[in-house]
């Protein structure tokens, strides 16, 4: 078998849980890990959408506890290897401990743009356990591309073995993407990898500019599902990349079956690009706000869009999900007085 | 009574401001260990001594000095409090290193004034605490509570971020410790915006079945006043609301969950306004350390 050109991660079982508003249960997990381990994925990610511990009255409680579904999905895969998320303020380095020893081979230590310092104590703590561990910085469109290299060197000093970027608000351009894998595969020793969110329809094209700029690591999810309008398909990735005759070493009906026989049947909705995933690109708002403030707007009786369009006039940043709850009541309030007069 | 700050950076600095204007408290020294830094220019300015010997001046003057506030570090804090302790100084702890009883002002003030040592948790817990509390004083139970704070990146210092997990632990531990939930999540968030935005916290706390929904708000409510008393930029800043689940939490399932929504200005004593977590933590201190040194004076007359 070939080299693959670039190494694929799945992020199905961990940003595709925002968007079953983090309900899976163990036969899911055990059919999703299988399918994607048969297609030849090389890592799948598990954990709840907001990282290791994120299961939450802010983000959401977790059906079923995190940790079962990775024992499950460790004693599932074959080949893959499994990898956790963990987010730095919500997580605990004592979660890393726990998931290492169910079997996990990788932790990616997540923060925002800006804060990389944030993530030393957990990426340190990772490589002391021996897993592979990657920086990975959100809501990458809030930084220039030095900015970003700043950030990615401090995760790199840590001992990061990769620095990923996310455009956690589907909002960069494809020039975007570009100029930042540039800058950083010319000032990193790491690999560079890229996630890519869909709210303006970009997500395949930013993602093979990021293979052409250098990116080494490519993060996709079955049908797309995930946070806000979804996130790069893994199954059309791979078809896009046979195309450019870019070597991805899975199997590209395999990873459409699981798409269309494992993934779409437990979706609750069709990851489509409606008004309010259009917002969150336009605007520049966190993926994972998408369900959040739609619940938010129904209870409040309030514009769904009109919630995430404050809410990203005031530049808030993934984590802050209670800033939806706040914006809401503020513009129930600002009806309500407009109605008096 | 005679106090020395221990720690010149942005806590030791805003805490020395406030002490300056307290009638109660005698400040003594500002002590760092720099002698270049920008707080022990401040005490120089105001005519404080501002040593840079660090916590080993304290333990040489020991007995010009009956009580010290700790803005250093956890890990100084837990090498040096038994020797404070044994040269009979008392020890208020703004690190989260948490040797002695947790302080909630508004909650537990009167509990822990003999105390050698009493810990101020962090400035979220002290933000948080009270309302869970405010919560849990009339329902039965309260299951599971939950706390969300957001400071400015400028306002989080190298401590803060190299020890994000202390934070959330110790936290967290205060919710169920003082706030009285059986079971607790904490989260911190940094926001970069500029510019910077106010501390916020949100509280979010499990109802169960057949609480008085009424009692809760009013309980909230009351608790606003009680903090803002002593920390004035504290307020709510939306109406709490209680909102209709059910919720699958990890003390039950519950059918609703109050949110308290909460905002911190700082009094801009020594960091700018946005700074309201440096401002609950050291307006936290001054609360406590009159408290103890007010009970001492009245002990001491009547004795």
């Amino acid at each position: 078998m070939t080299t693959p050109d670039f190494r694929l991660i799945d992020s199905t079982l961990r940003d595709g849980s925002h968007a079953i508003s983090h309900q899976y249960n163990p036969e899911e997990v055990i059919a999703i890990v299988k399918g994607l381990d048969h297609a030849g994925v090389q890592v799948i990610e598990i954990a709840h959408g907001d990282g290791l511990g994120g299961s939450s009255f802010n983000y959401g409680f977790s059906k079923v506890d995190e940790k079962e579904l990775i024992a499950q999905a460790c004693a599932a895969t074959t080949n893959a290897k499994i990898a956790c998320l963990l987010l730095p303020g919500i997580g605990l380095a004592d979660d890393l401990r726990d998931v290492k020893e169910l079997g996990v081979g990788m932790a990616r230590i997540a923060t925002h743009c800006t804060e990389a310092d944030i993530s030393e104590q957990h990426i340190k703590t990772s490589k002391s356990l021996g897993m592979e561990t990657i920086g990975f910085m959100m809501m990458a469109h809030m930084n220039s591309p030095e900015g970003l290299v700043e950030e990615a060197l401090k995760m790199q000093s840590y001992g990061a073995d990769a620095i990923y970027f996310a455009d956690s608000a589907g909002a960069m351009t494809t020039e975007d993407v570009r100029r930042r894998v540039n800058a950083l595969v010319n000032a990193l020793d790491v690999p560079v990898g890229v996630h890519a969110h869909n709210n303006l329809s970009m997500a395949v094209a930013n993602s093979i500019a990021a293979y052409e700029e250098g990116a080494t690591n490519l993060d996709g999810t079955s049908a797309g599902l995930g946070a806000g309008a979804g996130n790069c398909p893994t199954e059309i990735l791979a078809a896009v990349s046979d195309k450019y005759g870019i070597t991805t070493g899975v199997n590209v009906l395999a990873l459409m079956d699981v798409a269309e026989e494992i993934v779409r049947p437990l979706m609750p909705r069709q990851q489509v690009i409606d008004r309010a995933g259009l917002i969150l690109g336009y605007a520049g708002v966190y993926g994972s706000f998408l369900l959040h403030s739609q619940r938010a707007a129904e209870r409040y009786n309030v514009s769904q869009a009109e919630i995430l369009l404050e809410l990203g006039r005031r530049k808030v940043v993934g984590g802050q999900e209670d800033m939806i709850i706040d914006v809401a009541l503020d513009l129930a309030k600002k009806h309500a007085e407009a109605e008096k007069k | 009574m005679r106090c020395a700050i221990i720690g010149s950076g942005n806590i030791g600095t805003d805490l020395m401001v406030k002490m300056l204007r307290s009638d109660v408290l005698d400040l003594v020294a500002l002590v760092g260990i720099d002698p270049d830094s920008d707080g022990l220019a401040r005490a120089r300015k105001n005519g404080i001594q501002a040593p840079h010997t660090g916590p080993d001046w304290v333990l040489e003057n020991a007995s010009d000095i009956d009580m010290i506030f700790d803005a250093t570090s956890a890990y100084v804090h837990v090498r040096h409090y038994k020797q404070y302790a044994a040269a009979g100084i008392t020890a208020i702890d703004l690190t989260p290193a948490a040797r002695g009883p947790k302080v909630i002002p508004p909650v537990n003030l009167y509990e822990h004034l003999d105390a050698p040592n009493v810990n101020l948790v962090t400035c979220g817990g002290q933000a948080t605490t009270p309302m869970v509390y405010a919560i849990r004083r009339v329902i039965d139970e309260l299951p599971y509570a939950e706390m969300i704070s957001t400071v400015a990146s400028k306002s989080a210092g190298p401590g803060t971020r190299q020890n994000i997990d202390e934070f959330t632990k110790t936290t967290s531990t205060a919710l169920r410790e003082i706030g009285g939930a059986t079971k607790s999540k904490a989260i911190m968030v940094l926001n970069p915006a500029e510019p910077p935005i106010m501390m916020r916290n949100t509280v979010f706390a499990g109802i169960p079945e057949g609480a008085d929904h009424a009692a809760i708000l009013n309980s909230i409510h009351e608790m606003a006043g009680e903090v803002s008393k002593y920390v004035p930029g504290y307020r709510l800043k939306n109406e709490p609301v209680i909102e209709e689940g059910p919720f699958h939490t990890p003390g039950g399932v519950v059918p609703h969950r109050a949110v308290v929504l909460l905002e911190v200005e700082g009094a801009g004593d020594y960091l700018p306004e946005y700074a309201g977590n440096l401002d609950i933590m050291t307006a936290a201190a001054m609360r406590v350390g009159e408290a103890i040194a007010i009970s001492r004076a009245s002990r001491e007359a009547t004795a």
